[in-house]
């Protein structure tokens, strides 16, 4: 396979750093909803007694460093669902013609623009997660320097899966509608059943039999247990809600964020293979 | 002796109802200017398209460099060069970016691309604005930066859809001049262009196409000379009378009427042929207000072809639609 696609890759870049606004934007606002939203309901529920109720020897997380994860997750779903309306972009006022008379195979433009994503994602996954340890969430606690860095190429390698489903999503979306506002519409069609079905903000142990079926085969749902998992452990309690994962859940978990991205994978190659734009 | 490299046998492609080109068939030689000219809609953008492999060949054989557009679709695309109708062009890129973007998905080693990329800059004078996101370049400098971009690769074949609509007289000699550079150095130009003085100057070989359909073929000599060999423009106090009379005259192979007089084409030598004309005219005392002869243009073989009703769309809309919104 050529490197055609690290060209694709290297202009995605180039435009995530250019718009300096925008990369302002990309980076404050989820650092921005950790601090507003996370301070607010942290002293909410951890006021609120009846809450969290703690079971003796068990790790007790508060809600900051709760939800901590679950921002985390969100941020690459947003920085992902929308990172292929640019090739909408490309395609009514840019340069996808020029790419699809060239020689280069088109399936190269997906493998560019999805490592841009991941890319993005895992920017500002990190950043969050820095500006997370700063405001007091408790990731990682007890493990050692060794156990910590394992735990930080875990969460990496769910964020990574993770947006490669999006972007490809997305992707494949924008290369087979013709309009911006189908897109966008699609998009917040989307956003909101994605985060309120997931078990990013709340526990969803509480929820009726059809929301968690429901919750059970949406990818965030997964990749939040990916990052909990790694940075706070197997075995905790969080507003009121016992948390544990085995081994085996957590790779069912990345199981399913593979199919995932090998499904809309596919979704995306197969616009891609037939995509003219004249 | 030059040898075809593009071969295009019964091209036919539809959209939907529409037969945008219909049973088309030519062939351009290595090395010449070949333009393709038509009224808007006649399907020379189509035909280009399928050219590059843009659209499926539909129906017919194409042939470009030799190699199919339906076997050998990267051979095809490896050899040629496109500069398409619309602005192809990333607005937030700079001009450095756009040719070296090109470059590398061409897959050219470093070094050439970087040579190149020196070498076309200076060629089209935008050494000015290497860094220069396009968006802040005017829409001449746009256009002879995508000229470059399609030269970045050296293809053999380089595909001009309208290359100067919407630019100044001088940007046009410029790019005229690119043009015919480009062109020495041994690149084979396929064109298309509203502008007949552009094919003219330009073109080695022309053809007219019109709703899908090829109808005429030649040199801009050959075409002019088929339409005959002067022309005259007159205006009397009765025209319709006068053109029974002219009608009936020999040496006058057309007469049409317009809204400003009667127009005359002439099979024979113009200053024997017209004070015949004139005094048979006089003779039925019809009063003559303007005389004016000139040699046929290539603007009045392409009416002759493709008639006077405005087409969908005027070139003045289509200059419109390159621009952004
Ligand atoms: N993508 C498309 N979908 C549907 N119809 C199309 C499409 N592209 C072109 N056509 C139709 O095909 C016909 C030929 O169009 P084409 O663009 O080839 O004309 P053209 O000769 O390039 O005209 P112009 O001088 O205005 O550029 C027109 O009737 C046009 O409406
Ligand atoms: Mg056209």
């Amino acid at each position: 396979m050529g490197r055609e696609f690290l060209t694709v890759y290297w202009r995605e870049m180039i435009r995530f750093v250019r718009f300096k606004g925008q990369l302002f934007a990309a980076l404050v606002q989820p650092a921005l909803w950790l601090l507003l939203f996370g301070i607010a309901m942290t002293s909410n529920f951890d006021s609120n007694p009846f809450a969290m109720p703690t079971i003796p020897g068990v790790v007790s997380v508060d809600y900051l460093t709760f939800m901590a994860a679950g921002v985390m997750a969100m941020t690459a779903l947003f920085t992902c669902l929308f990172g292929g309306m640019g090739l909408l972009f490309d395609k009514n006022w840019g340069i996808m013609k020029e790419m699809l008379a060239s020689p280069m195979p088109s399936y190269h433009i997906q493998i560019g623009v999805g490592l841009g994503g991941v890319t993005k994602s895992f920017i500002q996954v990190g950043l969050i997660m820095v500006f997370g340890l700063v405001l007091g969430v408790k990731f990682f606690l007890g493990f050692s320097a060794l156990e910590t860095v394992f735990a930080v190429l875990g969460i990496f390698a769910f964020i990574m899966i993770f947006s490669a489903g999006f972007i490809f999503l997305s992707a494949g979306l924008a290369m087979r509608v013709e309009s911006m506002e189908s897109v966008q519409a699609m998009m917040t069609l989307l956003t909101l059943p994605l985060m309120f079905s997931s078990n990013a903000l709340y526990s969803t142990s509480s929820f009726p039999v059809w929301l968690q079926t429901i919750s059970s085969v949406n990818p965030l749902t997964y990749l939040v247990n990916g990052i909990r998992y790694f940075a706070l452990g197997n075995d905790f309690t969080a507003m009121g809600t016992h948390y544990e994962y085995t081994g085996g859940e957590i790779a069912l978990s990345f199981a399913v964020l593979l199919v995932f991205a090998g499904l809309t994978f596919v979704f995306a190659w197969r616009a891609f293979r037939t995509a003219k734009v004249t | 002796m030059a040898s075809a490299i593009i071969e295009v046998t019964d091209l036919e492609h539809s959209f939907g109802d529409v037969k945008a080109v219909d049973k088309v068939s030519f062939t351009v030689e290595e090395g010449e200017i070949f333009s393709f000219l038509g009224p808007n809609g006649a399907g020379k953008s189509t035909t280009i398209n399928v050219l590059t492999t843009q659209l499926p060949c539909q129906k017919g054989i194409v042939r470009v460099c030799g190699f199919d557009v339906r076997t050998n679709r990267q051979a095809v695309k490896k050899s040629i060069g496109v500069v398409f109708q619309d602005e192809v062009l990333d607005r937030d890129m700079t001009v450095r970016e756009t040719l070296e973007f090109h470059g590398r998905i061409y897959s050219m080693p470093r070094s050439e691309r970087l040579a190149r990329e020196t070498e076309l800059i200076e060629l089209v004078e935008l050494e000015q604005k290497l860094n220069v996101r396009t968006k802040h370049l005017s829409g001449g400098m746009k256009r002879r930066l995508e000229i470059a971009r399609g030269l970045m690769t050296r293809p053999r074949v380089l595909f001009l859809d309208e290359p100067t609509i919407g630019l100044d007289p001088q940007t046009r000699l410029k790019i005229w001049d690119y043009i015919k550079g480009i062109n020495e150095e041994g690149t084979t130009i396929f064109l298309t262009t509203h502008y007949m003085d552009e094919a003219d100057t330009l073109s080695d070989r022309i053809e007219i196409i019109d709703y899908g359909k090829i109808i005429a073929t030649g040199t801009s000599d050959s075409l002019k000379n088929t339409l005959g060999e002067d022309m005259i423009y007159l205006q009397t106090g009765d025209d319709d009378r006068a053109l029974g009379l002219a009608e009936s005259m020999s040496d006058v192979t057309g007469v049409k009427k317009t809204s400003k007089g009667l127009e005359l084409i002439l099979s024979a030598d113009g200053g024997r042929v017209m004070p015949k004309i004139l005094s048979s005219i006089g003779k039925e005392s019809i009063e003559i207000l303007s005389v004016r002869m000139k040699k046929p243009s290539l603007d009045d073989v392409f009416v002759h072809y493709t008639g006077r009703e405005l087409r969908a769309e005027s070139a003045e809309n289509a200059f419109h639609r390159r621009r952004r919104h």
